[in-house]
This record gives structure tokens, C-alpha cells and sequence, in this order.
């Protein structure tokens, strides 16, 4: 399947999206990636929501009393408890008869993979019914861009400089959709801000699946990647692009891959279009290309697409 | 169970008694000796519908706590129970259940801290974060612990109040020890303890935000209204406590409980279990013509100041007995009982500190009349001394 492609159930267009905002007027960064992530999923999921937000950029620019950013009812987590505090969230809500919402988290890669992936490890085993979004801009950014465990080889951080022994993260991004699948989630997908439709899809999805739903959105950060804050959208697109981020869904114990690229683009050009990636030599950029092939290589062999 | 029953009961099992009694909605739970066994009653009593209750299997004490806060923030009522390491992997939590005025009740089983590793009772867990912003209550038997549980909904869900509370049982001595308990009836409680009703919770009527941040022009504020909370419940739990005593027929006698302390010369201070090895060896002793007293402090946060200064104003000698030290200083409960005597300077000519039953030792019945011995002598000797 490809991005052309229409699932039959799928109702939801750019143009038919709500007019309604659930978070505006926040204090984000022009070219914000993540806000835009949160802005476009609370479009889809209404105000029967309760968002969950860690600490992190998003808490930081949208709870700022007394001026609060949601329409919806929101909530600031623990920086680990983003997915303890939606099991509570929802368990609570059921108990009391609460019919018709949505428990929904909005955390960062850091958040996620590193400090919050206990807890959502549990809420997995549990199958409570949440959502779970990580907004992936690959570092710390709310504390000035630290190297998290979702950071891509290679890229330039305040703790993984580049200098003249080591050029950047030396390691590798934790494949995260794959270890929420390994879990024998209920629903998990990849995304990107960058592709819209495709995000709304899932988003459309996981608010009808009955247990865990975790959607990866991919969503640079001017700030941290170093590109200018008009060029968010099409830095997302060329990630997909070349083959570095992907489009994929899991389900009923099947990967399934949305977009199947014939030619990569450039990794070359998506790499030094970015401050981040600027110091990285030959072999890196080698390196790296031999990483996604292989990747890619096993993901064609093994998904359906 | 519509009427008062009498039952052999553990402290844990007394305290799954009571919160089933006081319906909560969502319990979380994450196993730790010596607390577990409280998780594994309630997990029968939902798995038998004797309690519907929502269980959620966490997969920490910081899943735990943070679980609660999340359905507490919809408005539902919750129980956790924890114990020492437990408990300090849930500091977080502690001070932003507090921080966000979320009522939760929680048991906590006192045991030692580690290194080096033990799993017995002491109280240097609850007492190292007596400033998480909890109301923190100290139980004597499993009857008090169980009463003390009900009691905790009433007063931490009190509008004035809203302040979340941690009931401290001594680890084994109390958790593991069977008492015949008096469990009261479910009519009596339902009357006692209404359903959880808030308006501190995300609502879809009223949607808004929790949990925010609060810069400097506004935190301070945040953290005033947070204290005067806790400073009103002081007069909270007397009113609960005289309701809960014509509803359910136990009275209970406030902050602190003393006995003899109106013409007593030589007083101890402590908290929890040891105190019933306390009470023997004072009769013992004022048998035999001495003036010996005891307060047995129930609440450490709120701090019963007021209630401490009168039981000790007329005492010659004043020893604080507890199972924390603050390396370097003193034990907390006595640095505690100091600035509430400095601040009206109503100071005994001799007050000492003894430390004990760290890691489970025990503290007998001659450590205490040994105790007594001390207050008696007029030289001045250390301020802190182990027993």
C-alpha cells in the first residue's frame, strides 16, 4: 500500500478537517514540528479528550499559568508517567461511567524512549485503552538539545558533540515502533508531521481500537536540527524521502509498510541541510546509508507492502 | 458485611478491610515486602466482586503513584500501598500529588532503608520525606490502622484540606502481627464516608487544565495555599475523628495520644508499635511511686505543636524515642518536638534524644525502663544516643 492508496474506511481530508483549535495561542518555537503533531491529532481525537503532557517542550509552552493552551481538559505529567498517568486517567474514567473519551498522551522521544519507557511498557502489557503519541525530534530540546536515545547517529547534540574524537551520537536510534510491536501492542504505527493525511489515517484509526495505540510521529525542530523554520515540513518529507524515517503500521501481529519509496532521495542533502549533521565526513555519510539499506533491506523482506 | 463484625486480622489485612470499606475506585498496585500482602487481599476482594474496584497492575511505585494522580484527577477515589524503597522511588510523586491537591490515600509499611539492604521495620522511609507535602498518620495496632484508613478519606477529600495521606504501619510489627479487630459495617461506613466529590478534576462539561506550571510571580501563592491546607487540617481530623467516633463507636484523642503526662516528671515521645512496649513498663513503674509518662505522637504532618507543648510544660526530663536518625545531627522526630517547644520556649530541663530499632533491633522493655533511667540522672550526657 502506498500513500495514493484509500483504505475504504477512511473518512478524514485535510480540507474536512474541524476548524476547531484544542491547542493555540501556545508559546512554541516558529517551525515547532511537535506542536503541530499535538494541534493536528487533537483536531481528529475532539474535546472528549484528556491530554497528558510530560515535562518537556510541550508542557512548557502550554501550561503556563494562567495562561493554558488547550481547549481540551489537559494535564501535566511526571516526565516518566506520561503512560502510568493515562492508565490512571482511563481506569478512573471508566470506574466513574465516563463514556466516550479518549486518554491521550503527547510525549517526546526522551520522554518516551528513555525516561517514560517503563511505564509505557505496562500500560502495553495492560492493553488500557490510550493513546500514546511520541512526538520524536530526536533530543532534548526543552533542555537546549541533549542527546536522548531516539538521537540518529551522528547528530551533533549539546552531550554528543562533534569534535575531533568523537563526530556526534555515536548511538544508534532505538527502533521504538518495533519494541511497542514486540509487545503485541493493539495498534502502533509511524508517522510524520510532514505527511498530514497519513497521520490523520492513524490517528482516525487508533481512536476506534479497543486497547493500546501508540503512534511515532515524526517532527523536527529548527531550534535543535539547525533549518530554517520554513523548511519543518519539507525537512519531515525528505526524511521519508531518502529512507532515514518511514511510514509503517502495526496490527493483529503484522507490519505493514504505508509507503514503499522506488528511489531514495538524497540521504546526502537531508543530512547537510541541517547544523546537526554538518561536520559528519564521508564515512559517516556511508556509514549511515549502509545502516538504512539494511534496515530497509529487512523491512521489504519482512513487512507486507 | 452490613454490621460490625469482629475478625483476626493482620495490620495489612485490617487495612484491606477498611479500604474496601471506603470504596475506591482505582487501586494500583505494585508488590513490596512488607506491604504486599494488603495488595493481595484487595486483588481477591475485586476478583470475588466483593469490591469493584478498577486494579491496575503497575509496573512501579512511580507507576503507582502516578496512576492514582491521573484518576484522581477525573475525580475518582484511590488507594496504593507501599513500604522503604518503594516509597523514596515515589518521592516524585509524593510531592506532585501533594503540589496538585489530589486526596490520595496510601499505606505505607515502615521498613528500614537501604544499604545495607534489611527488611524490617523502621521509620526512616516516611520520616526522610515528611516535606512531600503528605499528612502523615502513625498507627499503634492493626484496630487503629484500620480505623486510621477510613478516617484518611474523610479528611485528605475535606474541601479545606484536599492534601493526599500516607498511614504509616510498623513493618511486621504491626503489618505482619494478627489482632482481633473490629470491622465495621458497610452501612455505617457508606454514612460515615460519602462518595468522593470534587471539583478539582478535568470535567468535559467544564474542560481545564492541571497539573500547570506556575512561574515566580505565582508559585509561591500556589505552595501558601498548599500549607494553610495542611495547617487546617489539624482541626480537620479532630472533627472527623469525633464524627467517625459517634458513627462507629471508637473515639480517638486527636494529634497526639498521652497518658499520665498531667503530673508525670519523666516523659518519652514516641510513634507507632513501640509504644505498646511503652505502656506496661510505665504501669510497672508508677506501681512502684514514679511519675512516668508517654506521648505517642499519631500525626507528624500536620505537627501537633500546641498539643506537644502542653503534654510536656510540667515535665522535669523528656526523652524523644525513635527509629530515624538524620546522620549528623539528630533524629527528626526530636528535632521536630524541639521547635515546637522553642517556639512558646517551653523547654524541660532535660531533653533527649534515643535512637533505636533501626533495621528491626529491637527495643525491649528494659531499653525502656534503662530510657527512664537516663531522664532521671542530672548530668548533662550526649543529646543522641543509640539504644
Amino acid at each position: 500500500m502506498n500513500l495514493s492508496e484509500q483504505r475504504p474506511e477512511h473518512k478524514i481530508s485535510i480540507r474536512g478537517l474541524s476548524d476547531r483549535e484544542f491547542f493555540y495561542g501556545h508559546k512554541a518555537c516558529p517551525g515547532c514540528g511537535g506542536s503541530l503533531a499535538l494541534r493536528l491529532a487533537l483536531k481528529v481525537l475532539g474535546e472528549r479528550s484528556y491530554a497528558v503532557v510530560p515535562a518537556g517542550c510541550m508542557s512548557a509552552v502550554g501550561f503556563i499559568f494562567p495562561q493554558m493552551a488547550f481547549g481540551c481538559n489537559a494535564i501535566i505529567s511526571t516526565f516518566p508517567g506520561t503512560a502510568s498517568m493515562l492508565s490512571g486517567i482511563a481506569a478512573g474514567a471508566r470506574a466513574l461511567g465516563i463514556e466516550d473519551f479518549h486518554a491521550v498522551g503527547f510525549a517526546g522521544d526522551g520522554g518516551t524512549a528513555d525516561i517514560g519507557l517503563q511505564a509505557l511498557s505496562g500500560a502495553i502489557d495492560r492493553h488500557d485503552k490510550i493513546i500514546y503519541i511520541c512526538y520524536d525530534n530526536e533530543a532534548y530540546m526543552n533542555t537546549g538539545v541533549q542527546k536522548s536515545g531516539l538521537t540518529p547517529s551522528g547528530a551533533r547534540t549539546t552531550t554528543s558533540p562533534a569534535g575531533k574524537r568523537l563526530r556526534g551520537a555515536v548511538t544508534r536510534k532505538k527502533p521504538m515502533f518495533e519494541i511497542v510491536a514486540a509487545h503485541g501492542i493493539d495498534y502502533a504505527a509511524t508517522a510524520s508531521v510532514g505527511h498530514p493525511l497519513d497521520y490523520l489515517r492513524k490517528l482516525e484509526h487508533a481512536r476506534t481500537v479497543e486497547g493500546t495505540s501508540y503512534l511515532h510521529v515524526f517532527a523536527p525542530c529548527p531550534v535543535g536540527w539547525g533549518h530554517e523554520t520554513a523548511e519543518t515540513i519539507a525537512v519531515a518529507k525528505n526524511a521519508v524521502d531518502c529512507g532515514l524515517w518511514y511510514l509503517a503500521a502495526y496490527e493483529d501481529g503484522k507490519f505493514v509498510l504505508n509507503h514503499n519509496p522506488g528511489e531514495f532521495g538524497s540521504i546526502r542533502d537531508y543530512l547537510f541541510g541541517q547544523n546537526r549533521f554538518r561536520h559528519l565526513q564521508e564515512q559517516d555519510v556511508s556509514d549511515i546509508e549502509a545502516q538504512r539499506d539494511a534496515k530497509w533491506a529487512r523491512i521489504r523482506r519482512e513487512w507486507s507492502h | 458485611m452490613e454490621r460490625e463484625t469482629k475478625a483476626f486480622l493482620s495490620g495489612n489485612e485490617a487495612v484491606a478491610r477498611a479500604v474496601r470499606l471506603a470504596r475506591p475506585q482505582v487501586i494500583a498496585a505494585y508488590p513490596i515486602t512488607p506491604q504486599t500482602t494488603v495488595i493481595e487481599r484487595l486483588a481477591e476482594m475485586v476478583e470475588e466482586e466483593s469490591l469493584k474496584s478498577e486494579y491496575l497492575h503497575v509496573e512501579s511505585e512511580h507507576s503507582a503513584l502516578s496512576a492514582c494522580i491521573g484518576a484522581s484527577a477525573v475525580g475518582a477515589r484511590t488507594f496504593t500501598a507501599t513500604s522503604s524503597q518503594g516509597l523514596l522511588y515515589m518521592a516524585e510523586c509524593l510531592h506532585y500529588a501533594s503540589g496538585g491537591r489530589f486526596p490520595i490515600v496510601m499505606m505505607n509499611a515502615n521498613r528500614s532503608v537501604a544499604l545495607p539492604w534489611n527488611i524490617y521495620g523502621d521509620q526512616r522511609d516516611s520520616l526522610s520525606l515528611l516535606d512531600c507535602g503528605w499528612i502523615q498518620a502513625y498507627a499503634e495496632d492493626a484496630q487503629e490502622s484500620l480505623d486510621l484508613v477510613l478516617q484518611a478519606y474523610a479528611i485528605a477529600e475535606h474541601p479545606e484540606v484536599l492534601t493526599p495521606m500516607m498511614i504509616n504501619l510498623d513493618g511486621f510489627v504491626i503489618t505482619h502481627t494478627y489482632e482481633l479487630v473490629n470491622v465495621p459495617g458497610q452501612r455505617e461506613i457508606d454514612f460515615f464516608l460519602p462518595p468522593f466529590n470534587t471539583t478539582n478534576k478535568m470535567d468535559f462539561d467544564s474542560p481545564r487544565s492541571l497539573a500547570f506550571t506556575a512561574g515566580p510571580a505565582y508559585n509561591q501563592a500556589f505552595k501558601q495555599l498548599q500549607h494553610l491546607a495542611m495547617v487546617k487540617a489539624s482541626k480537620v481530623i479532630g472533627d472527623v475523628e469525633e464524627r467517625f467516633g459517634r458513627l462507629v463507636g471508637r473515639n480517638y484523642p486527636g494529634l497526639i495520644e498521652s497518658l499520665y503526662c498531667e503530673d508525670a516528671e519523666y516523659i518519652i515521645v514516641t510513634l507507632g508499635s513501640v509504644a505498646g512496649t511503652i505502656r506496661p513498663v510505665i504501669e510497672k513503674l508508677r506501681s512502684g511511686g514514679e511519675r512516668v509518662g508517654l506521648v505517642r505522637i499519631r500525626y507528624m504532618r500536620p505537627f501537633p505543636d500546641a498539643e506537644i507543648r502542653r503534654a510536656l510544660a510540667g515535665a522535669a526530663a523528656v526523652g524523644v524515642l525513635e527509629k530515624d536518625i538524620s546522620f549528623g545531627f539528630e533524629g527528626t522526630v526530636f528535632t521536630n518536638v524541639s521547635s515546637a517547644l522553642m517556639r512558646a520556649q517551653v523547654v524541660p530541663p532535660r531533653l533527649l534524644n534515643f535512637v533505636g530499632g533501626l533495621g528491626g533491633k529491637d527495643i525491649s522493655a528494659a531499653d525502656i525502663e534503662l530510657i527512664f533511667k537516663r531522664l532521671k540522672k542530672s548530668e548533662p550526657g550526649e543529646t543522641v544516643e543509640f539504644i
